[in-house]
């Protein structure tokens, strides 16, 4: 599809499961259409080179840089973000609560980019070693911590908190 | 006392909504109607004569609302306060002169953060580059191109000290060591950049900043004095959360000053969001310094004098508080060590490289990588290892509370006895096998260690120890660090708190739920802490903020004190009530109980309520509200006195590091084995937290270890604009530090706690150094320790 520089154009996709529909230029990012536009600002914004993962979201199901990805390119698509992780009653999801437990956050500016990375990653390996979840997490750099409460938050939830 | 909650580490808080992208950062928050977005147009030359500024095509641009020079700012502010006696005129944005790649230009106000950017590239500066003063020690060089001219070099503050018998002590020594050490620049960087949202009122002269500014407010009148309006007149509020800062979001404080003039100009509210190019460029930078040390060393290793020569180099201005960077360290420049004689010379020099502020650590890494690579060397030079000359110089527990030459009185801690149970639970043994097991196998693999005291909670004062006797005579003295809290009795007792410490992830509201709980024996969800802080409405004062690591000793400590005051006043109101002794009265599972008989007693809840509904009934001498700020500050932290002494921190925690690092020979990339990181932080009021504060801070010292630097060409030119130029630990070369802890409670700060968050910052670059020389048999090394720097040297001594 063409789009005309400097026009608004609309763009209708799935985000959390809901149809959203919104206007964007052709170079609006993707970041600043989910915080901005539809007001869904739990997805940051770290670097805009792609190299810091703050905004890693999924697009039908796969983890990707909302910073690197043009809005309009989300036509037809499905988008989550870390607004989807909780249940519809609040409740934080197992490997949320695993990172609370084991206080894998401290400034949390990180940390919706990790847990999208992470939440669909797990799903296809649901039993990874310590060292193939630092290589998951290298796409992501957190200041904070050190990285090693994330890592035990992780290993955590494999053991068992995806039961809890 | 007995403590329910302090020293326990319960789920943080904060994490609900930050794990449910629920925080409140800086670019989450409502804009105000009509607000404007700015970009920010920088300097690409180093150094360059600003002839003038066309904008008019910019400003032709549907949706540019105005351009701002320095013209324009300097019209309506002054320059900044700057720390030294020296002739620098700073100013938030470049005035006829740029000096430093990615100094502001123009600031673009525009509808939209695209258009502003589309705006900025249709300006026109017509720039006149000149040679850049780049090297610090070449900056001081006669013909060396001069910053700024009035100053007449780029010389802005020498000054000497002498502390005991230098000269005798020299003259006495079997050995005199000596090493010089290059420190580069680095970034703590945080992964959320500034952002502010400024505003001005024209009829009542108000500027009104909302950003993350993380203190010390002391730079809140120095702001307010380059906005020229009384202090009342510049409004700093924070928001809910920061998306971390280890210092670097003071830098914020100029872009505020430029925002809130922008504002003034576009009669507008504006909004500015700062890129990671920005900030890798121009936000601010840990200093660079070129450090010469010499030891006087007896026979057996023992170290009776230092002598420092510091060139401290902050870049193109002095930015407010440098050079406190320098003078931070100064009281404790013996680090972990007995060694009564001191002689200091410090050179502050300005170049053409982004002015340097606040970073983790704060002048700690710089002290500590030549002194402990000295130590290291001072082995070598006595034929003993270097774990022996550590263990030889410590200062003895019984010399507590020790007074260091240059004025530091280390207040706590057995050093020695922390030494031995990191080795032991580190399994010391094990490495030293491992050593020798992977050279037998011909691999390259070393042993660092160092010894670092982490000073806690600054001495407002310690940087006018850059002033002579003299001018700070005539400037009026200056110490303490106030900290403030407020806690408050609602009537339903409900306990709110409010604490000026502007939390980044630190989880301070977590933990003065628990302290505030402990002294009021209620649940921690009874207590709701509150800490963005408005300077407009809350208790604040020069010390607030959060950096020093001061929020343990000194906040946590204002907030157990105001919560004691409170305590205080509810037994009183209880023992009018029963008619007996209020010292009788236990606060505990929220009630107030008699302590010799159960019978007498009420719930806390109800005794607040009767506060706040009977207050007419309440004892006339007693203080009617139950809300009680507290403002501590304690009583060690004096001005320099006359001989320049000077205790620049309250309370001094002691780091014990360890490590193994073997070197890969085909690649030189450093590969950590295990790192060890022993505190003694005083009482712990969250363990976990505190890990986490030790593992961050590790992580941040092995950055700069080992990858990350600020670094610029021969010209002044500036080589790392992104990620990719400036790469960050990730979690594959970040090891997981196994922590030792030993607890000796502080004297001097209510709790006994000291910080924890910056001493493995200080500790592990040189721990990482030493291990890799210790690997490469080399005495000596310089950061970063990338792999090409180490391959070459593997290749050049045939290793």
């Amino acid at each position: 599809m063409l789009y005309e520089k400097g026009r608004r154009h609309t763009v209708s996709f799935t985000l959390n499961d809901t149809p959203v529909s919104g206007e964007a230029e052709p170079r609006m990012l993707l970041t600043d259409f989910l915080r901005h536009e539809i007001g869904l600002t739990g997805t940051h914004v770290g670097c805009e080179h792609g190299v810091c993962g703050a905004c890693t979201i999924q697009i039908d199901g796969e983890p990707a840089r909302a910073c690197l990805t043009y809005a309009l390119r989300m036509e037809g698509r499905e988008v989550r973000t870390v607004e989807a992780l909780a249940d519809d009653d609040d409740a934080l999801s197992p490997l949320q609560q695993a990172f609370r437990r084991n206080h894998a956050l401290q400034c949390g500016f990180c940390t919706a980019g990790i847990l999208m990375t992470l939440d669909a990653w797990l799903k296809t390996h649901p039993n990874p070693t310590e060292q193939e979840v630092r290589e998951t997490l290298s796409g992501n750099l957190c200041r904070c911590t050190g990285y090693a409460a994330i890592v035990r938050a992780v290993m955590d939830f494999v053991r068992e908190g995806r039961h809890a | 006392m007995a403590f329910r909650h302090i020293g326990t580490s319960p789920e943080r808080v904060e994490d609900a909504a930050l794990l449910t992208g629920r925080g409140r950062f800086m670019d989450d928050l409502p804009v105000p109607a009509g607000a404007l977005h700015a970009a920010i147009l920088r300097s690409p030359h180093p150094h360059a004569d600003i002839r003038g500024i066309d904008a008019a095509a910019a400003l032709a641009l549907p949706g540019v609302a105005a351009v701002v020079t320095g013209e324009h700012v300097k019209a309506l502010t002054r320059p900044f306060l700057v720390g030294v006696r020296s002739p620098i005129d700073h100013y938030p944005i470049a005035v006829d002169r740029a000096r430093y790649v990615g100094e502001p230009v123009a600031v673009v106000l525009a509808r939209d953060r695209y258009v502003a950017e589309d705006a900025m590239e249709l300006i026109d500066v017509d720039y006149a580059p000149l040679d850049a003063a780049v090297d610090p020690v070449q900056a001081m060089d006669a013909d060396a191109p001069v910053l700024h001219t009035a100053n007449g070099s780029n010389l802005v503050s020498e000054r000497t000290f002498d502390y005991g018998d230098v000269e005798q002590a020299f003259a006495a020594a079997a050995h005199v060591v000596s090493i010089e050490t290059v420190f580069p620049r680095s970034l703590a960087s945080p992964i959320e950049c500034f952002g502010l949202i400024a505003e001005y009122d024209p009829h009542e002269d108000v500027y009104d900043v909302l950003t993350h500014f993380q203190g010390p407010f002391a730079i809140q009148p120095v702001m307010a004095m380059a906005l020229q309006v009384p202090s009342s007149r510049l409004r700093i509020r924070t928001p809910p959360d920061s998306g971390g800062s280890f210092g670097v979001k003071q830098g914020v404080a100029p872009y505020a000053v430029l925002m809130a003039v922008a504002a003034r100009i576009a009669k507008r509210p504006v909004k500015w969001i700062e890129d990671r190019m920005e900030h890798l460029t121009a936000a601010g930078s840990a200093t660079n310094r070129v450090s010469t040390l010499e030891a006087a060393v007896m026979a057996d290793g023992k170290v009776t004098a230092l002598r420092w020569d510091q060139i401290e180099d902050v870049g193109a201005y002095l930015k407010a508080p440098e050079p406190a960077t320098l003078y931070r360290m100064h009281t404790c420049m013996t680090g972990a060590y007995d060694i009564p004689n001191l002689a200091i010379r410090n050179r502050v020099v300005v170049t053409n490289k982004t002015p340097t502020g606040l970073n983790r650590g704060f002048g700690g890494p710089q002290v500590y990588f030549p002194l402990e690579q000295l130590m290291r060397k001072i082995g070598g030079v006595v034929g003993r290892d270097p774990l022996s000359i550590i263990r030889r110089n410590l200062v003895a527990p019984s010399r507590m509370p020790y007074k260091t030459p240059s004025g530091g009185v280390l207040d706590s801690g057995d050093y020695g006895a922390l030494v031995e149970q990191a080795l032991l639970e580190g399994n010391f043994a094990d490495l030293e096998n491992a050593r020798q097991r992977a050279r037998r196998a011909g691999k390259l693999y070393g042993i660092g260690y160092a010894a670092c005291i982490e000073p806690t909670i600054s001495n407002m004062g310690y940087i006018t120890t850059v002033l002579s006797r003299q001018e700070r005579e005539r400037a009026g003295p200056k110490g303490g660090a106030q900290a403030t809290a407020t806690v408050a009795v609602d009537p339903l007792g409900g306990v709110n708190v409010s604490i000026s410490s502007t939390p980044q992830g630190q989880g301070h509201r977590t933990v003065i739920g628990q302290v505030v709980a402990d002294a009021l024996g209620v649940a921690p969800d009874v207590v709701r802490v509150n800490a963005e802080l408005d300077t407009g409405r809350d208790p604040w004062s020069i010390a607030s903020g959060n950096y020093s690591c001061r929020f343990a000793g000194a906040v946590a400590g204002a907030a157990w004190r105001a919560a004691g005051e409170l305590r205080t006043r509810l037994a009183r109101v209880a023992a009018a009530k029963f008619d007996c002794p209020a010292e009788l009265f236990d606060f505990r599972d929220g009630k107030i109980i008699h302590r010799e008989n159960a019978n007498i007693g009420i719930d806390f809840k109800r005794l607040a309520g009767e506060s706040h509904w009977a207050a007419a009934t309440l004892p006339s001498d007693l203080p009617q509200a139950l809300s009680v700020t507290e403002f501590w500050s304690p009583d060690v932290l004096q001005p320099p006195d006359d001989e320049d002494r000077i205790n620049g921190s309250a309370a001094y925690g002691f780091i014990f590091d360890f490590c193994g690092v073997e070197i890969d020979r085909m690649t030189g990339q450093v590969k950590i084995d295990r790192y060890i990181s022993a505190h003694d932080a005083g009482r712990l009021l969250h363990p976990a937290m505190a890990d986490g504060q030790s593992q961050g801070g590790f992580a941040h010292g092995l950055g700069a270890a080992l990858m990350e630097e600020l670094a610029y060409d021969a010209d002044g030119g500036f080589l790392s604009a992104s990620l990719a130029d400036y790469p960050m630990p990730t979690a594959c070369e970040t090891p997981s530090v196994q922590i030792v802890h030993r607890e000796t409670a502080s004297p001097v700060t209510p709790l006994g706690a000291k910080g924890i968050g910056e001493g493995t910052t200080m500790s592990a670059p040189v721990c990482l150094a030493n291990a890799v020389a210790d690997a490469l048999g080399l005495e000596q090394i310089d950061l970063p320790l990338r792999p090409a720097k180490l391959a070459a040297i593997i290749e050049a001594r045939r290793l």
